[in-house]
């Protein structure tokens, strides 16, 4: 089975800790002069999401977590799972909702999302960073109004709620930046 | 796998001037103190046995010689005082395996000195001075604080480092926020990993600030090559400086008997077989050295590297040297 020695880490390496694919968000090495040294290490756990602290004496070995990152086309769901495809190969697998999670209101047919496969299941979809998106539901645009002061909610036809300018009506399409939310520009259809 | 800026230094030239103004101020120290500037191989055939201290390992497979680069120049320099060269120091590129981090580079600069004559304390007192001259106009430093490790243990966590168990340091460390320390357990064998990660981890960075901070007598189980003082427990003539709970000198009252300093390269290289390290060619031309008579003398190692650190208020150790191992 791979492994990963202590000396070998570094950010973005995938692990398995309690049973758990984990990918290594911070390496932190500490030794005094005279004496052992440890690893204090930042953890995301792949399956939860939650970010935990580990400290390993250095020159442990840990066992290497099966874990790939694929970009991969969102093409439809039912109600089991979220399918994805595999541009080159066509290949198929379903994401069940736990792995979705909050990327469920970003996403639209066709989109490229980065599917992370463990052991060649889904266990997390990250969005492209941009989405263009409809708006289905807002309060009426004020023509004319592009200074950008203010803003008003919006509803997209993924169920994303977003903060758009004054300006924008129902039908128009945005931009939105999937990382924290924010409209970021009209799109002309 | 190189970024197009990798040719670049990875300190800039204001940091570099500063390390050559440090090198001219610590030279005009030792000059007015009649303390000779020496120098000695970085490659040698023997190697330090330290169970935590990894050597690089060099074979010329022409001449068909093998040998280490040096990790500090301590046994080629206590070689010289037995030689009779009286008190010295040396800057010098030291070279250690698997050392990498934001305070660590595998290659760095150490400054070394011997006081013939000196204790411990003695010696302390002098990198104090040192320490002051060389960071003189960068950093205000107040009065010096020293703590016996016994003391600061006893304070800052409320144990007494000689009489602990195995399993009070575990829980000790459970209390701090080290809930597992994965590698570590129970065994005897592991006490003085426990301690130091305590120290490392809980005890500097809650060190007074902004003044010199110098912990001297640690455990016997940590002499290295410091002499054992017999008493209630018997503590390692050791100390180590930190300043903003960073790690800057290690010093020793130096052991002189030959017989035990090959017992203590034996104990190592045991030590090292049972955790499945590499066993080390023992330093003999130092054991003959002590066997003909080393001097009275305490000698400290000091990284001047960290120094610029803290003169510059440097994050990393990257941003003091020109190339990073990762640009070298």
């Amino acid at each position: 089975m791979a492994s990963y020695s202590t000396n070998e880490f570094r950010s973005g390496l995938k692990l398995m800790l309690d049973g758990d694919p984990c990918s290594i968000i911070e390496n932190e090495f500490v030794k005094p002069g005279k004496g052992q040294a440890f690893n204090r290490v930042k953890i995301r756990n792949l399956i939860s999401g939650r970010v935990l602290e580990k400290t390993f004496k250095s020159g442990e070995s840990v066992e290497a977590a099966d874990v790939m990152d694929m970009e991969m086309q969102y093409l439809y769901n039912d109600s089991d799972a979220w399918y994805f495809m595999d541009p080159d190969t066509f290949e198929q697998v379903g994401a069940d909702e736990k792995a979705v999670g909050e990327t469920l209101k970003w996403l639209k047919e066709q989109d490229i999302c980065t599917v992370t496969l463990w052991n060649g299941v889904p266990i997390a979809v990250t969005p492209p960073n941009h989405v263009i998106l409809e708006v289905v539901e807002t309060d009426p645009g004020v023509r004319g109004d592009t200074s950008g002061g203010g803003g008003k909610p919006a509803t997209c036809d993924t169920g994303a709620v977003v903060r758009v300018p004054l300006f924008i009506d129902i039908g128009e399409m945005i931009k939105v930046d999937t990382r924290n939310g924010e409209y970021v520009a009209r799109v002309k259809n | 796998m190189s970024e197009t800026s990798d040719w670049q230094p990875s300190a800039s030239f204001e940091v570099m001037q500063q390390r050559a103004r440090m090198l001219e101020k610590l030279r005009a120290f030792f000059s007015a103190r009649k303390v000779l500037e020496v120098e000695t191989p970085i490659f040698s055939h023997a190697a330090t046995t330290d169970l935590h201290i990894d050597s690089f390992q060099l074979n010329d497979p022409d001449m068909k010689w093998q040998g280490y680069l040096h990790t500090s120049p301590e046994f080629a320099m206590k070689r010289l005082l037995a030689a009779g060269s009286g008190s010295i120091y040396q800057v010098s590129k030291v070279f250690r395996r698997a050392e990498q981090g934001a305070r660590h580079n595998p290659e760095f600069t150490l400054l070394e000195w011997y006081r013939v004559g000196f204790d411990h304390h003695q010696l302390m007192q002098e990198v104090d001075e040192l320490v002051r001259t060389l960071l003189n106009k960068n950093v205000e430093l107040a009065e010096t604080q020293v703590f016996s490790y016994q003391t600061i243990f006893e304070q800052q966590l409320g144990i007494n480092p000689h009489t602990v168990t195995v399993e009070e340091l575990n829980a000790c460390a459970k209390q701090h926020g080290y809930p597992e320390v994965i590698g570590l357990g129970n065994n005897e064998s592991d006490k003085d990993s426990w301690l130091e990660l305590l120290m490392s981890q809980v005890i500097e960075p809650a060190l007074p600030k902004n003044c010199p901070v110098f912990i001297y007598d640690f455990p016997a189980s940590q002499a290295s090559l410091a002499r054992i003082r017999d008493g209630e427990f018997p503590v390692a003539e050791r100390f180590e400086l930190y300043i903003n709970g960073m790690e800057l000198a290690n010093g020793f009252h130096e052991l002189t008997d030959s017989n035990e300093q090959l017992q203590r390269f034996e104990k190592d290289n045991q030590q090292r077989q049972q955790q499945g390290k590499q066993q080390v060619v023992m330093d003999d031309n130092l054991l003959m050295a002590l066997d003909e008579g080393l001097p009275d003398c305490a000698g400290v190692a000091l990284g001047l590297d960290r120094l610029l650190m803290l003169a510059t208020g440097a994050e990393r150790i990257d941003d003091v040297l020109s190339f990073s191992f990762a640009r070298a």
